[in-house]
Order: C-alpha cells, then sequence, then structure tokens
C-alpha cells in the first residue's frame, strides 16, 4: 500500500518543511528552557563540587552561606580542626558584585580563599595558582579577563594570574579567586570617610576614650578598622568519617549550623532556585500548549485543505484508519521535522546564552516523546474533521 | 469477464420528516446492461445528484430495490453490509472534475484502488499500467495530475474507475469541463471501455454534445425516471 502521508509530504515538501522549522524554533526555545533549569542545577552543584567541601559550617540558624547571609569570626575554623572526624577546615568569604572590566561591569562572585585549602580553584585552565598574600586573582573564564590583566575591586587593582573554568555561583556569576584577606577586606571593610567618622565618634565617647587608660583608644579604633569575619568555614571529614555525624558534633557542641553535601544541594537546587524553577516550569507548560495549538491548527487547516481529495478517497474506497493513519502520520512528521529542527538551534545557540545552558539527552528524548505525544493529541481535531467529511461531497449536488 | 449490470426497481429517497420532508426521488426505475452506456438527463432538482448517491452506495434510498449483478444490495440486511468495500470494488466513479490525488503520480491514482482492494503493489502497478496504455495516456504515466491536460486527467480518472473492473461505473458530468472534440473522445472511450470489460456505464450529462451518443436515455424529472430511445450516434 502507497504511505499516503509520505507522497502528500514528498508533494508539498516546501510548506511542510518550512512550517516545521516555524515549529521547530518554538521547540528549540521549548528545549533551551529545560537547557536553562538544567543549567542552573549544574552551577548549583558545580558551585559545591568546586568548594571541595564535605560540610559547610556557617552561623548558626542561618542557611549560609549561599542561600542567606552568614557570618562567623575566623578563628572558628580552629575549633572545627578539633572536632572528631575533621580532616581540613578553611574559611571563604563570598561576595557578589560589579567588577569593572575595560567599558562594562562584569557581575562576579568574588570568593575569598586560603591556598592549599578547601575553597581553592579546582584545577586552571590557563597561568598559574595564587603565590602572594595580596592582589593577585584567578578569574572563571566567563568573566572574559585574561591572564595578566589588571582588573580593580573596590579600592585595588588585581593582577590577574590564573584562569579557571565553571566555577560560577548558583545565579551563574563566573567567580573571581582572591586572597582570604583581600576579600575580607574587600567584604566588611569601610570607606575612608566611615573609618573617619566612625574614629571621631568612638574618641568622642568618654567610656571609651578613658585619659587614664592609655592605648585603649587606639586598640578600640584598630578593632573597628580590621576584619575578621568570613562566611563560612569548609570542612573536609577524615576518610572513613560519617560527615552526618561529623555535622551534628559540630552542630551540638560549637554552636553552629553545618550542612552536608546532600542538604547544602537541597538548599541551593530547591530552595535557590525554586522560583526560578517554578517559572521556568510554567513556560514550559505555556510553550507545550502553544506547540500543541500551532501542530493542531497547522494539521487541521491542512486538512481543510484536502476535503475534496478525503471525500475521493472515501468514496472510492478507503479505510477511516487509513485516512486517520495519513493524518496522524504527517502531524509525527511535523513534530519530528520540529524536533530535529528544535534541538539543532537549541545546540547552536546554547553557547550564546549568557547563563549556561545544559542540554541532557535524556530531557531531549522526553522532549522528542512529549512533542510526539502533543503532535499525536493535536492531530486528533483534524482526524475528526476528516471522518466527518461525507463521501457523498464527492458527487456533489 | 464478470457478467454484471444494475437493475433499480421503485427506488424512493425521502430527506426529512414530517411537514419538512421532501420526495427527492419518488419513483426511479432503470436497467443498465453489461456492457451499455446509457445516458440520465434532468434539469436542476429532478433528483440526479440524489440518484446517484443512491446507485453509489453512499446514501440509503427509502424505498424500493437496488440490485448488482445478482446481489441484492438496499434490503434489510443493507445495514451490515459493507457498502465502503462494495464502492471500492463493484461501483467506479467518474465526475465532472477529475478530482484525482493530486500528491500521487498517475500511475499511483489508478493504482491506489486495486491497492486498497489489498492488491500487492506491484500487481496493482501492472493493472494501472495497461488501463494507461488503453486509455493511451501510459506517457504520462509518471506525471503529477497537475501537469496533465483536461482530457488527460479525465482518462486517468477513467482509468481508476475501471481499476477493480467493477460491473458498474457512474459517470457525473464527465464531459462538461472539455470541448466538443474532447468531450466525444470521452464518450468514446467510456463506450470502448463498457464494451472490452462488459461493464454498466451510467452518464449523468447535461451536455447536448454527447447526449445524441446514447442509445437509451433515462429523462429524470420530479423524482422519476422515463425511458426513451437515443440516437445512438457511432463515434
Amino acid at each position: 500500500m502507497i504511505n499516503l502521508a509520505g507522497r502528500d509530504i514528498l508533494h508539498a515538501w516546501g510548506r511542510f518543511v518550512f512550517t516545521g522549522i516555524g515549529l521547530g524554533l518554538l521547540i528549540g526555545v521549548t528545549l533551551s528552557m529545560a537547557g536553562i533549569y538544567r543549567g542552573m542545577v549544574d552551577d548549583g552543584k558545580a558551585l559545591l563540587g568546586n568548594s571541595g567541601a564535605d560540610l559547610w559550617v556557617v552561623q548558626k540558624d542561618t542557611l549560609g552561606p549561599y542561600a542567606e547571609s552568614s557570618s562567623l569570626k575566623d578563628d572558628v575554623y580552629r575549633s572545627v580542626l578539633g572536632m572528631p572526624g575533621v580532616a581540613r577546615a578553611a574559611n571563604v568569604a563570598y561576595l557578589s558584585m560589579q567588577v569593572r572590566h575595560g567599558e562594562a561591569d562584569v557581575r562576579v562572585m568574588l570568593v575569598g580563599f586560603e591556598a592549599g585549602q578547601p575553597g581553592e580553584p579546582g584545577y586552571l585552565v590557563a597561568g598559574r595558582h595564587i603565590t602572594r598574600n595580596h592582589y593577585e586573582a584567578v578569574a572563571d573564564v566567563k568573566t572574559g579577563f585574561r591572564v595578566g590583566e589588571r582588573v580593580r575591586v573596590r579600592r585595588h587593582d588585581y593582577t590577574v594570574v590564573g584562569l579557571t573554568r565553571r566555577m560560577v555561583s548558583s545565579g551563574g556569576d563566573p567567580m573571581l579567586f582572591v586572597p582570604l584577606k583581600d576579600a575580607q577586606e574587600v567584604q566588611f571593610l569601610k570607606d575612608n570617610d566611615a573609618i573617619l567618622n566612625e574614629r571621631a565618634r568612638t574618641a568622642a565617647n568618654p567610656q571609651l576614650n578613658r585619659p587614664g587608660v592609655p592605648g585603649l583608644l587606639e586598640s578600640i579604633q584598630a578593632s573597628q578598622a580590621s576584619s575578621h569575619s568570613v562566611n563560612a568555614v569548609l570542612v573536609q571529614v577524615q576518610s572513613g568519617a560519617d560527615p552526618e555525624e561529623v555535622a551534628a558534633g559540630i552542630r551540638r557542641w560549637k554552636h553552629l549550623q553545618a550542612f552536608t553535601r546532600v542538604q547544602m544541594e537541597d538548599i541551593v537546587v530547591a530552595k535557590l532556585i525554586a522560583t526560578s524553577a517554578r517559572q521556568i516550569a510554567l513556560f514550559l507548560v505555556i510553550l507545550a500548549v502553544v506547540s500543541a495549538a500551532i501542530v493542531a491548527f497547522i494539521i487541521y487547516t491542512m486538512t481543510l485543505g484536502k476535503i475534496r481529495e478525503i471525500a475521493v478517497l472515501k468514496l472510492i474506497g478507503t479505510r477511516n484508519r487509513t485516512i486517520a493513519g495519513m493524518i496522524l502520520q504527517q502531524a509525527l512528521g511535523l513534530g519530528l521535522i520540529g524536533f530535529v529542527v528544535g534541538k539543532t538551534v537549541a545546540t547552536l545557540w546554547a553557547p550564546v546564552f549568557p547563563k549556561y545552558v545544559l542540554l541532557e539527552p535524556g530531557d531531549a528524548l522526553r522532549g522528542f516523546v512529549i512533542v510526539m505525544l502533543i503532535c499525536a493529541l493535536a492531530s486528533t481535531l483534524a482526524i475528526r474533521a476528516a471522518l466527518r467529511v461525507d463521501p457523498a461531497t464527492a458527487i456533489g449536488g | 469477464m464478470q457478467e454484471f449490470g444494475i437493475r433499480i426497481e421503485g427506488l424512493r429517497k425521502r430527506y426529512g420528516e414530517g411537514d419538512t420532508a421532501v420526495d427527492a426521488l419518488k419513483d426511479v426505475n432503470m436497467t443498465v446492461a453489461p456492457g451499455e452506456v446509457v445516458g440520465l438527463i434532468g434539469p436542476s432538482g429532478s433528483g440526479k445528484s440524489t440518484l446517484l448517491k443512491c446507485l453509489g452506495a453512499v446514501i440509503e434510498p427509502t424505498a424500493g430495490r437496488m440490485t448488482l449483478g445478482d446481489e441484492l444490495i438496499f434490503d434489510n440486511a443493507w445495514k451490515t453490509r459493507d457498502l465502503r468495500a462494495l464502492r471500492r470494488d463493484r461501483i467506479g466513479f467518474v465526475f465532472q472534475a477529475p478530482y484525482l490525488i493530486p500528491f500521487l503520480d498517475v500511475t499511483d491514482n489508478v493504482a491506489l484502488l486495486p491497492m486498497l482492494a489489498g492488491k500487492p503493489n506491484a500487481l496493482a502497478r501492472q493493472r494501472a499500467a495497461e488501463l494507461l496504455a488503453a486509455l493511451d495516456v501510459s506517457h504520462r504515466a509518471a506525471a503529477r495530475p497537475s501537469q496533465l491536460s483536461g482530457g488527460e486527467q479525465q482518462r486517468v480518472a477513467i482509468a481508476r474507475a475501471l481499476a477493480n473492473q467493477p460491473p458498474v461505473i457512474l459517470a457525473d458530468e464527465p464531459t462538461a469541463p472539455l470541448d466538443s472534440e474532447r468531450a466525444l473522445g470521452v464518450m468514446r472511450i467510456l463506450n470502448d471501455m463498457a464494451r472490452q470489460y462488459r461493464t454498466a456505464i451510467i452518464v449523468v450529462t447535461h451536455d447536448e454534445k454527447i447526449i445524441p451518443t446514447f442509445k437509451r436515455i433515462y429523462h429524470i424529472r420530479d423524482g422519476c425516471t422515463f425511458e426513451e430511445a437515443g440516437e445512438g450516434r457511432t463515434l
């Protein structure tokens, strides 16, 4: 038996292909939306994975350091190091900020870390690690910085000595790694006017400026101008130790919050990007409905354009299921063309997106099945119209 | 060769019910022998199309008998009969416009019917090739309908009607869009095919050019048929 759907498609392939391309662009947008969501999840996991930590110790009663602000004194890590099961512990400071790059600003997550400790960028794609205590930086390639370039952060210039890759915040901002002390200064140090004002206020306070206690005022002013705060302590547990048990000990005895990797993933993926995920999910639903409506409309219109031929086919004895099969195959053919175009354009334009777009084969497979289902569903309207065609229409009168 | 003709006795068709009921066919009687071509002539609204639809097993008559060969078509058991298969295997249709399937080439337009009847593609295409040769359009076998002239399209439509060797062909104004020469050419083909395949052919027409070619003519007026001898002019 002749494949009527295939012959019809070949006969009007131009219209069919261009319609498929239009549908494909819509499917491409849908796949990209799914890819953006996957990218957000992957960014969050990359953030946790690249930190090299098993536990995140943060301020009590907070979900820091990524989902909420958290502040700890920078000597907390010493007491954490003394806990059973802890192999390494190191301070880190995080700060999202704009950094000037040429004529434009680059949004980065500034990361202060201690060399050789958890929190250090795992690998470099160019240059070297930070070796000096101040004013050197390692940047993610997405910042656009180059090795040797000097970038200004607050009051100081930093030399980019190395480049890394896939080091991004949960929001997709590329990271700029600097020595911890510099990050603390950037994050907590006040500007000169504020320092002068604070000194004057302190000196004017008779409780703090006692003539009989030499050195008191200077000590207080020095403590006000220095920072000893960090956002979190990253902990690596000893081999064989249960991270949950170590975290429970820290919570119990140090009065701090400690999250395991599973808990932190839950915070980053389920809580931090929950609103964005819902937003994308709604977009996906809307795009699916729009795609279904477009396919239904196109197939319905194509079918209405063939009413006379369908009437003739029915009059000469073509089975209803043959006619329904022809329309269904055309709808599926349209879906197939649309999916191939959509997958291709989504892959081509993914690198252009400012945020990471992760197109997973599993999502593509699910997308293909959904597109086929939508096309099959959308064809029912046209099939219904075709089956209602009276073969007597061909005779006329 | 099949020995079928068509016989209609007291055929009636009523549309609607009660006060709005319209009797489209009141008393139709008709007999067409195998190999015969008869004309069916009548003014607009006389019931031609309704009769054609009943003959084509597209609509059910209200009363009367219709026999195709030795088989009673519309009887009490007609609802269980596969009218779709009946139309496919036992009745051929030729329309005013050829209504060829635009996305199939000429061969497949003709071969489609045998294929629908379950014949293998190769056999169906062989049958199509024979018919196209008989109708002198085999040189256009690979063309699309849109690439054919009006006369060629109508010859392909006739080949399609003959594809399953039906005992009856219903031709609805088959020469209307054609000039005199081509119209007479189509009638010559129909007569040749009727003789060659022993097919009973009913030609519904208004076309003055071809009316003299019929040996027998049925006039239909107000839902009733009247038989008349035609000129039977040699083609």
